[in-house]
């Protein structure tokens, strides 16, 4: 069997249901002028800019999501699969600042620190996914999404989660996705990425939010919905009741979105958190917020969607036992509770900062999530007689042929970021930190860059030198070396 | 007027309470005690004994929420009286506060403009969402001192520079003082905006504040 966690019964999950169907008729939901016309138009009453959304109607096109859909990546093959219990995880996203890999202190992220990352992440099989981690601050910031979206794409064939930052933005990011698949159409068939979308707490629908949701579900390019409900700030203060409130802002998202195109895929997901009432801060780390993310997360699969949630990040400020216990707790609770994509590795200090040491050691403890939820299997005909059976009571099994055939199977091996006792090479004992710092200059220096086919790859630097020549961008930061003849 | 009656208008605070807090400064009114006393020897003492407890741990976002809701209902009442007396608190400098563009969040800027005002500074809340230009053009037209930005996404503290920017390209960034908080913001981030503080809770706003008007007052004279 597979282990699995659960925090909610079903008659708790029918009445969270039941009161988030009542929160988006009365008081209903704010959206943006942009929807309203879609809303009226399917009979939804839109007074002075809030949608009252009738409960019939919200369950007729919430059984139009796709139960299921995949992410491919750069070769055509579906790497992510949004459906059950099927387990990603992908680096957190849109971080501002990075800890310098030398000093350990937080600055601006830069466009070569966010190479670095994908590096990284493209060479640990932990990531399914990669996402556009960070915000780069050399680059200007109109032009920042879709340019940290190029360098993902540039460096890495897996899938992305990313994100537009306004609304006039989105379709430069999905242009960009289409040149690197071949076109629109092949994006829509065999989407490459997903894009997060958020409701701003409570129950609001911004213009850029509802924009990207109905661009994002004519495209046919997967839409995430990230709810952010902060338990006691913006949300009600018992967990429960900003589960009620994820709710209404998933189902109302959804609404809009199906409106616009119904069956387009989209996702049940969240970055929920509690306030703390000490400092204002939302930790992410804090015991509650993976509650809240394991139970909002369980109410969609309630309804069958495919399912996303923030956890893995620690909100100490530097790579330490609190903010690596943080990590490695909620990665094996979201890995029990079988959210589809789980982002948040690499995060720490509030989600405010970016490491790529952290990165590594998540991918660890995420390592160990995966190990843990493919549980304990019955291997052979019988499950110790026979082994018994050859060794009597001697108990010599490390001759067994079993134990060398089955050991792989039953046993995950870290990386040497993990202390089992391996002597290191210089004879030294380097603390976790060390460890981390040389596993990601190991990686890096063994990552090999597989590059697009020349005319993609000319299509896009021709893209990306039109689109940046009005915000006064000089040269392509992070693209260290593209052939002389692409960027002519 | 007895001692015991300014100890009850700070515990009214300390409690959060504002039918408490009004009854006590209509009471007040009532038996002709000046305004002014009343604000300054009972309900700021409140305040201030609610700050220094939520510094140190000993009370909570939702405390302090009451205790500014209490204040506020004394001082709709002490508010007019002073104004009837020609006369109003000594002003200790004027703060235009706001969320930063594309932020809708305000739980944080109320508090500190509540704490603001219970000491002494005049306080203009712009509200949620505001574009720096909106910011600079309040700064302009009540000549203000500060002005305090906050933001509670890491995607929209960004737009804090927006705002240092906006005053500059007005002319006034001499004459502001730009304080940034929020969330995501750290002290590192308003120096690298060129922000000229950050305050990481209410009561530490105050206190950043007077230090900024006494550095302006020492530039000045």
């Amino acid at each position: 069997m597979r282990p699995k966690l659960e925090l909610l019964d079903k008659p708790l999950i029918e009445r969270i249901l039941d009161e988030a169907f009542q929160l988006i008729e009365d008081p209903g939901v704010r959206v943006a002028p942009y929807v309203e016309d879609l809303l009226r138009s399917a009979g939804i009453t839109v007074k002075e800019g809030v949608a009252h959304i009738p409960e019939v109607l919200a369950r007729r096109l919430l059984d139009l999501v796709p139960r299921g859909f995949c992410l491919y990546d750069r070769l055509g093959k579906p790497a992510v699969h949004y459906t059950g219990d099927t387990v990603h995880f992908d680096p957190g996203s849109s971080c501002l600042n990075i800890l310098d890999p030398e000093t350990q202190r937080p600055r601006p992220a830069m466009s070569t620190d966010l190479v670095r990352l994908v590096q990284v992440a493209e060479m640990l099989p932990q990531f399914a996914a990669q996402s556009t981690a960070m915000v780069c601050n050399d680059i200007p910031p109109e032009i920042g999404d879709w340019y940290r979206l190029l360098l993902v794409l540039w460096y890495s064939e897996k899938p992305v989660v990313t994100g537009a930052f306004s609304a006039s933005s989105l379709n430069t990011l999905i242009d960009l996705l289409a040149i690197e698949s071949g076109g629109r159409e092949t994006l829509r068939r065999n989407p490459r990425a997903i894009f997060d979308v958020c409701p701003s707490p409570p129950l609001n629908w911004s213009e850029f939010a509802s924009k990207n949701l109905v661009d994002l579900a004519r495209a046919g390019v997967p839409a995430e919905i990230v709810s952010m409900p902060l338990a006691g700030a913006t949300a009600p203060v018992t967990l429960v009741g900003s589960v009620v409130q994820h709710a209404a802002e998933c189902i109302s998202g959804i609404t809009i979105h199906q409106l616009a195109q119904p069956g387009s895929p989209i996702v049940w997901g969240g970055a929920p958190a509690i306030f703390d009432m000490r400092t204002g801060k939302t930790p992410m780390g804090a015991i509650e917020t993976a509650m809240l993310d394991l139970a909002c997360s369980q109410v969609g699969k309630y309804l069958g969607l495919p399912t996303h949630a923030y956890l893995v990040a620690g909100d100490g400020g530097v790579v330490d036992a609190q903010v690596e216990m943080e990590s490695g707790m909620s990665a094996v609770l979201g890995a029990l509770a079988g959210i589809n994509m789980i982002s948040g590795a690499g995060m720490l200090d509030f989600l405010a900062c970016h490491s790529i040491e952290k990165l590594v050691i998540d991918a660890e403890a995420i390592a160990s999530a995966q190990r843990l939820i493919e549980g304990i299997q019955p291997r052979g005909v019988s499950l110790a007689v026979d082994m018994f059976a050859q060794t009597g009571l001697q108990g010599d099994f490390l001759k067994l042929k079993e134990t060398r055939t089955l050991f792989r199977k039953e046993q995950h091996f870290p990386s040497g970021v993990i202390d089992r006792g391996l002597p290191s090479p210089d004879g030294t004992t380097p603390d976790i930190l060390q460890r981390a710092r040389h596993r990601v200059d190991e990686l890096v220096a063994t990552y090999e860059r597989h590059p697009l086919p020349d005319e993609v790859e000319r299509e896009l630097i021709t893209f990306t030198q039109r689109e940046a020549k009005s915000s006064g961008l000089e040269g392509l930061p992070g693209i260290l070396c593209p052939e002389p003849n692409l960027t002519k | 007027m007895p001692d015991d009656h300014f100890s009850a208008m700070r515990q009214s605070i300390i409690d959060g309470a504002p039918d408490t807090a009004s009854s006590l400064a209509r009471e007040a009114v009532a038996s002709s005690i000046p305004p002014i006393d009343a604000i300054n020897k009972g309900f700021v003492p409140g305040m201030h004994d609610v700050g220094e407890q939520f510094a140190h741990g000993q009370m909570f976002l939702p405390d302090m929420m009451a205790s500014a809701e209490a204040m506020r209902a004394a001082m709709a009442v002490l508010d007019p009286e002073l104004k009837k007396l020609g006369t109003e608190r000594p002003r200790a400098g004027i703060v235009v506060l706001g969320t930063t563009k594309g932020d809708i969040h305000e739980i944080g800027k109320i508090l500190v403009g509540t704490m603001l005002t219970a000491h002494g500074f005049q306080v203009h809340d712009l509200g949620v969402d505001v574009a720096g230009e909106k910011f600079a053009a309040k700064a302009r037209e009540l000549k203000a001192d500060i002005v305090g930005v906050s933001a509670l996404l890491t995607t929209t503290m960004r737009n804090q520079k927006g705002v240092v920017e906006a005053l500059e390209k007005e002319g006034l960034r001499s004459q502001v003082r730009v304080v940034v908080g929020g969330a995501p913001v750290t002290r590192r981030w308003a120096e690298e905006i060129g922000a000229d503080g950050y305050a990481k809770d209410a009561m530490s706003a105050v206190t950043l504040a007077h230090e900024l008007m006494q550095q302006k007052l020492q530039i000045v004279s």
